[in-house]
């Protein structure tokens, strides 16, 4: 099997590439070997250490705090994919006003970090007189940023679509708003759904930001729990345990993402937007917008 | 498909982790706060308390709820019990005994943490109806809310390791390296008297008593009600040095234009403090460490 | 203005750090992504698997995390002590690369086969192929998603002013202790990252016009 790169590997490679094989898993159990063994060196493995997970009173508020980052995501997501449709749309209007005020918002809310944009509206709005929870801070920073960076994502994949859906579209009289949203945007979201979804990984994981504006979702009670100090201040397990519960959660986000991926392109809606090239690039092209991972 | 391995694997070995952690043996150390050396006093619910003139009160009388902002992280101060979900400390003690003066029962509080950036605007806006929470009584801040109390004297003060001798107050510290919170007012203190070049900051007071432990960091350094709290749970390993260098008091915050409220809670605190109340309080929470105090006198205004 | 002057001892020290810590893990991430993705396309299994599964764990991570792990986990194995800026360096460098990772191996899709077909027809191994004709060529065409990672970058670095980095993220708490008006400061610090990102994309559009690719 020949890649573009490298010629397929004969006899003494295959060898050679066997030998690596063996040495790269002694060299990786090793690290971790020791890795493990300095931690237990240093308590952290000790059972006082990671007891607080047998209380069921930190279970269901660990289940709690799980949930709360699942449905800030899910309100961020929506209402992301929702800002960054109008705002591309938008972005491609013939009317110049129109133009220039979405080129502005998309670009200012991409230049911000979303730190600030979530201290902004949750201590800021405030003084102005209104009144924020937590979780209203972190899903409108979210929706703003994020909706910014997918803005982008479909304006590329608007343009990367054949020229004559649009045209067939305007032959047919649909005015520009409807061939916008009936005919290009749900096309343009299929063709870019792998960085839509990846966009939307960054946006679980952006989530985490929220233990700063006191939103208790996983990575404040994690804090939280790694700061008891009758379970002996066990950060590096509390640590190591929403480390994996975040990357559980981004790898089915992104196991879903292939999934619909694949019916999609069985699906006798999809249309081929030529090379995987020209896909791949518009794709990386767009892939780590400004704004791309947190 | 080598996606979902991973994830399964992911979750298996969290699964797995959790049973390793059930075998082992506790390496405890002193910290076991369920058990108090002293008894908490209980608090007797006052019955047809009126207050008229009280905006504040009429609105809790006719919720029939009383919501008070306080810490959820600090030992023996203001802590949440993550095993029951209680709340616990000095400070919840306090708002207790001025809630049960005010004729709110332990069920009738509802407790929500508010960051401290956000203290003023949670009590000017009504989300919270007092804030009992290491609440520092500062002229700037009195004019946007107004404070009973103090009820505790705090001030600036070091937590050191328990064996070590070099450093026994702020002159010390030449050298040193101290932790505190970002930005916090006792790390800009240290900041702009120069106490030492050697400084380190975290989010949580909790991050930098577990470096004091590692032996990263010298000392930490905020109020020393705060550093009573991780004294007293771990009496064998740290303790405060005892010579605070500023002065904190706390205060309980509220409404800026309820006067009446404010005198009827200072009314309450000045009886805690006669009557014995206070210092028992105080030897079931932050007097675990051994350090005693003296309750403050109430300012009225 | 007031708050911008009074406070400019913090203003001007904190952005600097800033600018620093983007300087340096910006550097070494490219570095590090690139060979990163040298590992991914490589021949050799083991190779592609361990860098599979480091792009895989660092991507699905959060930052906070990532920084969580090395400042308190990795003191506990004692190896060499660091000092936390760079800390904050090495944690930005290993989370950025990941995802520059990605974007170098995508430009590497782009380049035409027939590049290293000439280049195995001419002898050249797999190393000098890699290095001296598909990478110079990859690199060119994606500088717009490259140094949209590196403005992410820049704006991650704030989460180091949590891990005891004095950078622009710890100016509002600063700030609100000293007690003056938060918001305004915020603000402040909001329009200092949209100049150093607006000086990030004159440096793109320069670079498109240098490096841009006629296919």
């Amino acid at each position: 099997m020949s890649t573009v790169l490298f010629d397929t590997p004969g006899p003494k490679a295959r060898m050679r590439h066997r030998i690596y094989a063996v040495l790269g898993i002694l060299v990786v159990a090793a690290l971790i070997a020791f890795v493990i063994y300095r931690f237990i060196d240093s308590g952290q493995f000790s059972g006082r250490k990671w007891e607080w997970l047998q209380y069921s009173q930190v279970q269901s508020d660990l289940a709690t705090a799980v949930l709360a980052t699942v449905k800030a995501f899910a309100l961020g997501a929506v209402l992301a994919i929702v800002f960054g449709a109008v705002f591309a749309a938008g972005r491609l209007s013939d009317h110049a006003w129109v133009r220039g005020f979405c080129t502005f918002i998309v670009e200012f809310f991409r230049a911000i970090p979303l730190l600030i944009l979530m201290f902004l509206f949750y201590y800021g709005l405030p003084t102005l007189g209104v009144d924020t929870s937590p979780l209203f801070a972190v899903v409108l920073g979210l929706t703003l940023y994020n909706g910014s960076v997918l803005a982008e994502v479909f304006r590329a994949g608007i343009q990367s679509l054949p020229k004559g859906q649009s045209e067939a579209a305007y032959a047919l009289g649909m005015r520009k708003t409807q061939v916008m949203f009936t005919v290009l945007l749900p096309q343009a979201l299929r063709a870019m759904l792998p960085t839509i979804i990846s966009q939307l990984v960054v946006l679980l994981k952006d989530t985490a930001l929220g233990f700063l504006v006191t939103y208790p979702e996983l990575l404040y009670y994690a804090r939280y729990i790694g700061s008891q100090g009758d379970f002996g201040r066990p950060i590096v397990p509390s640590t190591i345990v929403a480390a994996a519960i975040y990357i559980a959660m981004c790898l089915l986000l992104t196991a879903l993402a292939t999934y619909l991926e694949r019916r999609n392109r069985r699906s006798k809606k999809h249309i081929d937007t030529g090379a995987k090239d020209a896909a791949d690039l518009t794709a990386a092209a767009t892939g780590g917008l400004r704004g791309g991972p947190f | 498909m080598r996606i979902r391995t991973l994830a399964a694997a992911l979750l298996a070995g969290g699964l797995l982790l959790t049973a390793c952690g059930k075998e082992g043996t506790p390496a405890g150390s002193g910290g076991d706060a369920n058990t108090n050396a002293a008894a908490l006093p209980t608090y007797e619910v006052a019955k047809d308390v009126k207050l008229d003139g009280s905006p504040v009160f009429t609105k809790i009388k006719s919720a029939g709820t009383i919501t008070i902002g306080v810490k959820d992280d600090q030992p023996e101060l203001g802590q949440k019990d993550p095993k029951t979900g209680k709340f616990q400390g000095f400070d919840i003690e306090i708002a207790r005994m001025v809630a049960a003066g005010l004729g709110f029962g332990e069920d009738k509080i509802k407790y929500t943490t508010v960051d401290s950036a956000a203290r003023e605007q949670a009590i000017s806006n009504g989300q919270v109806d007092l804030y009992v929470g290491t609440y520092t009584i500062s002229d700037k801040r009195k004019k946007l809310v107004s404070f009973g109390g103090p009820y505790f004297q705090a001030g600036q003060d070091l937590l050191v390791r328990k064996d070590d001798t070099s450093i026994t107050g702020p002159e010390t510290l030449k050298g040193k390296k101290v932790c505190s919170v970002t930005g916090s007012t006792p790390i800009q203190r240290v900041r702009e008297q120069k106490l030492t070049d050697q400084i380190v900051e975290f989010q949580k007071y909790s991050q930098c008593v577990e470096k004091l432990q590692t032996k990263d960091v010298d000392a930490v350094t905020t109020d020393d009600a705060i550093l009573k709290g991780y004294a007293a749970q771990d009496p064998d390993s740290f303790k405060v040095v005892g010579k605070p260098f500023s002065k904190e008091p706390y205060g309980i915050g509220l409404n800026k234009d309820d006067k009446v409220l404010r005198d009827k809670i200072d009314d309450l605190l000045q009886a805690a403090e006669t009557n014995g109340t206070w210092k028992k309080i105080y030897d079931a929470t932050l007097g675990k460490s051994g350090a005693p105090a003296t309750p403050p006198a109430i300012e009225r205004y | 203005m007031d708050v911008l002057l009074d406070n400019l001892d913090l203003f001007g020290p904190f952005f600097l750090t800033t600018i620093e810590l983007f300087l340096i893990a910006g550097a070494c991430s490219l570095v590090l992504g690139t060979i990163l993705a040298m590992l991914r396309v490589s021949p050799v299994p083991m190779l592609r698997a361990i860098g599979t599964t480091y792009v895989t764990v660092l991507r699905n991570t959060p930052l906070t995390l990532v920084f969580a792990f090395l400042v308190f986990a990795y003191p506990l194995l004692d190896i060499v002590k660091i000092d936390y800026f760079p800390t904050a360096a090495v944690a930005l460098t290993i989370y950025t690369s990941a995802f520059i990772c990605e974007v170098v191996r995508s430009g590497i899709n782009t380049v035409p086969i027939g590049q290293a077909e000439a280049g195995r027809a001419l002898g050249l191994s797999s190393g000098q192929i890699l290095g001296g004709i598909v990478l110079p060529q990859a690199l060119r065409s994606v500088v717009p998603p490259l140094v949209s990672m590196l403005i992410a970058l820049l704006k991650n670095t704030t989460i180091a002013s949590g891990f005891s980095v004095a950078e622009a993220g710890a100016i509002r708490q600063y700030v609100s202790e000293r007690g003056d008006n938060q918001m305004i400061a915020l603000l402040w610090v909001a329009l200092g990252f949209i100049i150093l990102v607006s000086v990030l994309s004159l440096v793109q559009r320069s670079l498109e016009k240098r490096w841009s690719v006629a296919r």
